[in-house]
């Protein structure tokens, strides 16, 4: 089939959603190198983040190959306002409760996308998120552990586990923040929406919520974290970004 | 005389995986492609996992291989084949072994995680073990601890 203008468009700005929010969370789990509870777990965070900050380079890649600059452009030249990440992964690292919670909840959004859009007939996307399915087991497996773990642990676990929860659940639904292409999107086969992605998202966290023996947060307003998606970001975001653009600001040209 | 692709096979099996030296990136399963046309050999490489820092080395390992040979080449990544660790050969299974990494089971195409908590001990071969972290020193370990031999050990995770 033959891609118009506007499915172009479209693929775009989801590929930038998807890359950014890979980028960003990836940075942020690296805040925990060095600085984990335990070795296992710094180990842990560092090695999703090397798996986030992988995939997103492969997608930017993709959108290098539509047209856009380089990936080192695109990830250490904009500001914020440039960015597509939705805001559930600019927040900073918290306590490890709200890392791990957030990573529960982020994880999962990925794994039904990767799911999504492995089957999509845009094929380089398809390709990628084929291979991303198999790595992100490992994350959503993770994820899995502990949750169950710190909420059968004891009173301040399973209480600090269910705060993270009421205040990250809500915040999720930033990651599906609708967009004009979605209706042609998934009229033409390249992905079938974000309301879809919410929709299996849900059945699965809840499940997860409650089997580890939490309480599913009310959500009032699901579009109350949107913005994201179109550059609307929280304050936490550029602070990142100049941490992130450091050497590269110094000297765009170093090497190492 | 005519180059053949077992010829360009035979030369890559000399290069080894940089982080696990005793397997060869041909039995590592990641070479999907060679093509050879009058002028250049073409060599298609696929990521085992997409983070992973090796790969970059590898191509210009591959380069390089090609170079001394006297062959003109252009070697690139791709993900159009995507790489499971099925397609790792039984010698390369032995060659991780003798590394001290449990191999990954073969699967059929959907790993079930529960396979990591009873790995083989790669230095005892029991059982008796448990997976206390599905991520280690490398994105494809995950490690483990033998109750058998007493004794840490990581593991080549099986990804579909």
């Amino acid at each position: 089939m033959e891609l118009t203008e506007r499915h172009v468009e479209g693929l775009k700005h989801l590929l930038y959603n998807m890359a950014d929010d890979l980028l960003i969370l990836g940075h942020r789990n690296s805040e925990w190198t060095g600085m984990g509870p335990i070795l296992e777990e710094d180990i842990a965070f560092s090695s999703m983040a090397q798996d986030k900050i992988g995939q997103s380079l492969a997608l930017y890649n993709i959108l290098h190959e539509m047209g856009e600059q380089e990936p080192d452009v695109v990830a250490f030249t904009r500001n914020s306002t440039n960015f597509h990440c939705a805001k559930l992964v600019e927040l900073p690292i918290g306590e490890y409760d709200f890392s791990l919670v957030r990573h529960f909840l982020y994880d999962y959004a990925d794994a039904v996308k990767f799911d999504m859009l492995s089957k999509s007939i845009f094929e380089p996307l398809a390709q990628v998120c084929r291979k991303f399915r198999g790595e992100l087991k490992y994350h959503t497996m993770h994820a899995n552990i502990w949750i169950k773990d710190l909420t059968n642990g004891n009173e301040e676990s399973k209480k600090r586990m269910q705060d993270s929860l009421n205040l990250a659940y809500p915040i999720a639904y930033s990651l599906f923040e609708t967009n004009e292409y979605e209706a042609e999107l998934k009229e033409a086969g390249i992905f079938a929406g974000e309301s879809e992605q919410k929709k299996i998202w849900k059945k699965e966290v809840d499940a997860v919520i409650l089997e580890s023996g939490l309480t599913i947060p009310m959500v009032k307003n699901e579009e109350d974290h949107h913005g994201g998606r179109v550059g609307n970001h929280t304050e936490h975001l550029q602070p990142l970004l100049d941490e992130m653009t450091e050497v590269f600001q110094i000297d765009p040209t170093a090497d190492w | 005389m005519k180059t053949k692709e077992s010829d360009i096979t035979s030369l890559l099996e000399e290069v080894m995986d940089p982080e696990i030296p005793t397997i060869s990136i041909v039995d590592l399963g990641i070479v999907t492609g060679i093509k050879l046309s009058e002028e250049l050999v073409e060599v298609t490489l696929t990521p085992t996992f997409s983070g992973c820092p090796a790969l970059k080395i590898m191509e210009e390992m591959v380069a390089e291989k090609l170079n001394n040979a006297g062959y003109k080449n252009k070697v690139r990544t791709s993900f159009e084949t995507q790489w499971t660790t099925n397609m790792i050969s039984e010698k390369g299974l032995v060659a991780l072994k003798k590394h001290g990494l449990a191999p990954p089971p073969r699967h059929d195409g959907y790993v079930e995680l529960d396979v990591l908590s009873d790995t083989p001990c790669p230095l005892c071969d029991s059982r008796n073990t448990t997976m206390q972290t599905p991520f280690g020193p490398t994105l494809c370990r995950s490690m483990h601890y033998c109750k058998n031999c007493l004794n840490g050990f990581e593991a080549f995770k099986p990804v579909s």
